[in-house]
Order: structure tokens, then sequence, then C-alpha cells
């Protein structure tokens, strides 16, 4: 290798490290790269699948002020995260924190717990659906047995559909987030809630004066994770109620799918594509700021 | 600060202080909580199985019946003859194979570049894929479908294989892993004269086969749950997944509850078994990757 002059040397390395890099890259370039500079410009486009993509400037976006039901499924999305983060958050963690002791079973558990966020979309809407069925589901028999003398119709309901969805939002996906708690309980030092204990500290002091702030890089990144999942919840949807009763849980990304897909207007659906992808990144940026902030 | 008063080992061993163990009570509030929880999480699963084993005016009665004493083992042959099924699994066991090869291939060598090779702009081509790692696939599908058109390859099983078997969550893993090998092992074998293709195959490859058992499984299985990339890409009837089967099936017989249950298991089934044979790996991956962004 020293024989050969430095430079010769550099551009071989880089001969090889992008050889490397180009099975991967070619794909990932034209599928995703590609793509999502595309969207930039289809969305200042009319475009249908026949002819070419006429450039309108803002039009799409002033169409959008416009489309009632784009503010519809801008509020069900709005509806469905504002309920989704924080009750995923909350069960995750307190399971994770039950699972954090040494009780038996907790192995097995911890593997359970995982299993709903591994099951397809598909087969968990069905089950749900039919546990949720309105005159003869498990669940409404529960809650008449409870004493719930009327309970709610659920996702033949337009008033009680997104709670539905919520609530197989959050079982599907409390697994996955306990098991990151979970590793995150586990980089906080033992010694930590020792000390905390010669002190005197009650288990709630322990938990508000070591746990949560020791969890809190964990926290936020689940946080970051747990709001863009919601804000992209789509085939879920999709395959539980889609989108209806009316439009009581018409979601963006499906909005985005009907004016894609189903009409055809690539152009519209772009524009809207942008919109959710704003929101995406201006709730991860403001995270980061705030976590930042609160860190220093 | 008191906090950082590290216990003597006496402490930490000895149990005998009984204020500092878990009394008799929180214990069982424990187990409490760990059973309902573990309810919650069963029960819809249970319900599944049970409901795809009875017959189908059996399923909803009132009250629930929570077991069956004489289980319908014949919707398990039913279903087979009342719909593709066979189609359906041979399809996504076939993409599900052809996806995760190419993922942990491509992907694991182009981690290999990222972490181990210096070169000039290495650090920027990394940020694009970390870059697209936080914009939602919903929002850039339909410029995605465009593309695709282009390239003809819709309506195809390549289609799908094209869209899942280059992402950069493999890169991304693969990279994390490849990170913690010693520089130093790696110039030794330089040393030795083997070229950076055959440290990728003879050193980092062995080395990483737990990073690969991960990204394997995690790749396997979200491709055979993949519902949107079979929706937009897959038309004709032939080409169909389990999961776009098991939802067109749902959809023409909604009032079979007992047979949809039946197709539900087996369309979860083959998943149940991987995840029960590898879920070490599954953790681990999940651990890893979540973790460090």
């Amino acid at each position: 290798m020293t024989t050969m002059p430095v430079r010769r040397r550099r551009w071989r390395n880089t001969a090889i490290g992008l050889s490397f890099l180009l099975p991967n890259f070619i794909g990932f370039l034209i599928l995703t790269l590609i793509p999502v500079g595309l969207l930039f410009y289809y969305a200042f486009t009319e475009w249908n699948v026949f002819g070419g993509a006429t450039w309108t400037g803002l039009d799409n976006f002033r169409q959008m002020a416009r489309d009632t039901t784009f503010w519809t499924a801008l509020r069900n999305t709005l509806y469905y995260a504002a309920f989704h983060i924080p009750l995923t958050l909350a069960v995750s963690l307190g399971l994770a924190l039950l699972l954090n002791r040494k009780l038996r079973g907790v192995a097995f558990f911890r593997a359970v717990a995982f299993f709903p966020y591994i099951t397809s979309i598909v087969a968990i809407a069905q089950i749900w659906n039919m546990l949720f069925s309105p005159g003869f589901g498990p669940v409404n028999e529960l809650l008449r047995w409870v004493g719930v003398d009327n309970p709610p119709g659920w996702t033949t309901s337009a008033d009680w559909s997104m709670p539905a969805v919520i609530v197989v939002g959050v079982w599907r996906d409390m697994g996955y987030y306990m098991l990151l708690f979970l590793a995150g309980l586990q980089t906080i030092p033992g010694q930590l809630y020792e000390a905390a204990r010669v002190d005197g500290a009650s288990a709630w002091q322990r938990f508000r004066a070591v746990t949560l702030p020791g969890l809190r890089p964990t926290t936020f990144f689940i946080t970051v994770l747990l709001t863009i999942g919601s804000f992209k919840v789509f085939d879920l949807i999709l395959v539980m109620t889609n989108g209806g009763p009316g439009q009581s849980t018409l979601v963006l990304a499906q909005y985005i799918f009907r004016k894609g897909f189903e009409e055809n207007q690539f152009g519209y659906a772009s524009a809207v594509s942008i919109v959710l992808f704003a929101i995406c990144l201006l709730v991860t940026v403001v995270q980061f700021v705030v976590n930042k902030r609160r860190s220093s | 600060m008191t906090t950082l008063l590290v216990p003597t080992p006496a402490e930490t061993a000895a149990p005998a202080a009984p204020a500092r163990r878990p009394s008799r009570v929180w214990r069982i509030l424990g187990y409490l909580a760990l059973a309902a929880a573990g309810a919650v999480v069963l029960l819809p699963f249970y319900w599944m199985v049970l409901s795809s084993l009875k017959g189908n005016n059996d399923v909803f009665t009132i009250p629930v019946q929570w077991i069956t004493t004489d289980p319908v083992w014949s919707n398990y042959a039913d279903i087979w003859s009342r719909s593709n099924m066979s189609t359906w699994l041979g399809n996504t066991v076939v993409l599900s194979a052809v996806v995760t090869m190419l993922q942990v291939l491509t992907g694991s060598f182009a981690a290999y570049g990222f972490a181990k090779i210096r070169f000039p702009g290495r650090d920027v081509l990394f940020l694009a894929y970390i870059g697209t790692l936080a914009v939602p696939w919903q929002s850039y599908m339909v410029p995605q479908f465009v593309m695709m058109t282009k390239l003809q390859l819709t309506d195809s099983l390549w289609s799908i294989v094209a869209l899942q078997a280059f992402g950069a969550l493999g890169v991304f893993m693969m990279k994390q892993f490849y990170e913690t090998v010693p520089d130093e092992l790696l110039d030794a074998a330089r040393i030795d004269g083997m070229s950076e293709y055959g440290i990728y195959r003879r050193i980092m490859l062995p080395l990483s086969v737990p990073a690969l058992a991960s990204l394997t499984l995690i790749t396997a299985v979200t491709t055979w749950n993949d519902y949107m990339g079979p929706l937009i890409y897959l038309r004709s009837p032939d080409l169909w997944t389990i999961q776009i089967g098991l939802k067109s099936f749902i959809s023409q017989y909604n009032a079979e509850y007992a047979l949809i249950m039946t197709g539900s298991v087996l369309s979860v089934l083959p998943i149940v078994v991987v995840f029960l044979l590898g879920q070490r790996y599954f953790v681990e991956g999940i651990a890893t990757t979540g973790l460090k962004g």
C-alpha cells in the first residue's frame, strides 16, 4: 500500500467505497430519493395519469384551503394523534416499569406484549372489528356486564369509530415502545435508586426524581417516533373503517391515497403529501428544540 | 449530591431490611397487573383461534362462549377450497424470501462502505439515508408510484421487491453494528493483503451474524405483513399476497366469521413461528436500532 502515491490511493479508496454502496444506493435513489424530490415538483402541477404535468403554481394549495374534506382529514389526524401519543406513552411506560421488576413470568410477558406489533394489520383489524361488534361482540358484552346500559356502536358509529381505532392503535404499538422504554430503564444505574432509598424517598418520589429524569433521552426519542407514527396512521384505518362511517375516521394519509390512487389526481395528492411531510418535520424540529432547551 | 452515594456491598446484598424489599401487597399487585395486561394482549388472539374452530353461527353468541367443546376442524380444510389461500401464501413466501435476501445483502454491503471505508462524499450520502428515515412513506407513495409506472414494474411481484429491498433501515442497522468492530482488526487484515471485499466476506459477515439475523427477521416479517405496497401495485389476483387476499376474502364473505378467522390464523401462524424461533434477535434488533437515533 505504501508504494502507491497518496492521490491514487485516495482515488482507489473512493472507487472501492462507492462500489460497496452502489447496489443498495441505485435502488434507494430511484425509489426513495428521487420520489421525495419529485414530490416538491408535482405539488405545484396539475397532473392526472393521462397527459403530462402542467405547472400551476400555488393552485393546489389554494384549492386545499377551500377543500372541506381536506380539513376534516387534518382534524381527524390531529384527533387520533392527540390521544394515541399520550395514551401509548403512558401504557408502554407503565408496562415497562412493571416488567422491569423482578416478578416471575416477566420474560414470557415481554415476548407476548411485543406480539401485536408484528401481527399483520389485516388480521388485527378484523379481530378487533369482531370484538367491537355492537350487538354481540365481547367488548360490549363486558361493558353491559359492568353496568353500561347502552354501550357504544364503535366502528358503526360516527362518534365512536375514532376511539375504537385509537384503542386498537395503542394496543398494537404498546409492546414496541415498551421494549424501547425497557432498554432505557436498564441504563439507569441501580445505585441511584439505592441512594434515593437511603434518603427515605417514597416509590413515587423515586419515580419522579430518578426514573423520569433518567429516561428523558428515551422518552424524547419515543415521542418523536410516536408523533410521526400517529400522523402517518393509515393502513389500520383503511382496513378497520375505510375512513367511515361518513368521514369520521378519514385521515390525511388516506386522503392522499384517495386523491392519488382512486381519483388519479397526482398533483393535488402531492400537495396534500407536502402538508403531511411538513407537519411531521415541524413536530420533530419543535421536539428537538424543546428537548435541547430542557436538557441545557 | 447525595444521589451519588455508592452503596456498600452489604446494602445491596442483604435483603434483611424489610422496608427495602417490595412488600407482599406490592408483589401481589404486580402479579395482578401482569395478569391483567397479559389478558388484554392475549385475549384478542385467543378469540381469533377460538372463533376459527367454531361453527359460523356459534361465533357471536350471548353470552360469549370462551371455550368450545367440539372444535370444527373442517374450517381448516374448507378454507383452501373456498379461497386461493395457497396462491397467496406462495406469493408471499417468495416475496419475503427475495426481499429479505436482497435487503440483507445490499444493506450490509453498503453499510460496510459507510462504516469502514473513508472517502469524500460518504457522510453526505449517509445523511440522505438518515434523512429519508424521517420522511413518512405515505407522503411520497404517489411520486414513487409514478417512478414504478415509468419503470413498468407495476402489477408484477418485482414492484414489491423494488419497494422493500432497498430500504434505508437495513443500511442504518448494519452500520450501527459494523462501527462496533475495532478498526485494528481490519487494518491487520489489510496489512496481510486482504482486499476490502475479502474483509467484508471473511471477517465482517461472520462477525455480524447476530445483526444479520435481526435484520433478516425484521425484513421478512415486514414484507409478510405489508398491506399497502401490494394494495397499490398488485392488481392481478394471481399475484396477490396473503394480506391482500385475506382482505378480499373478508369483503367477499363478510358473514363467514369462522372462516375469516381461520384465514387470519393461517396468515399469522408463520409469523408466530418465526417470532418464537428468533425472539432474541427481534428484541435486540429493535433495541439497537431504536435507541441510537
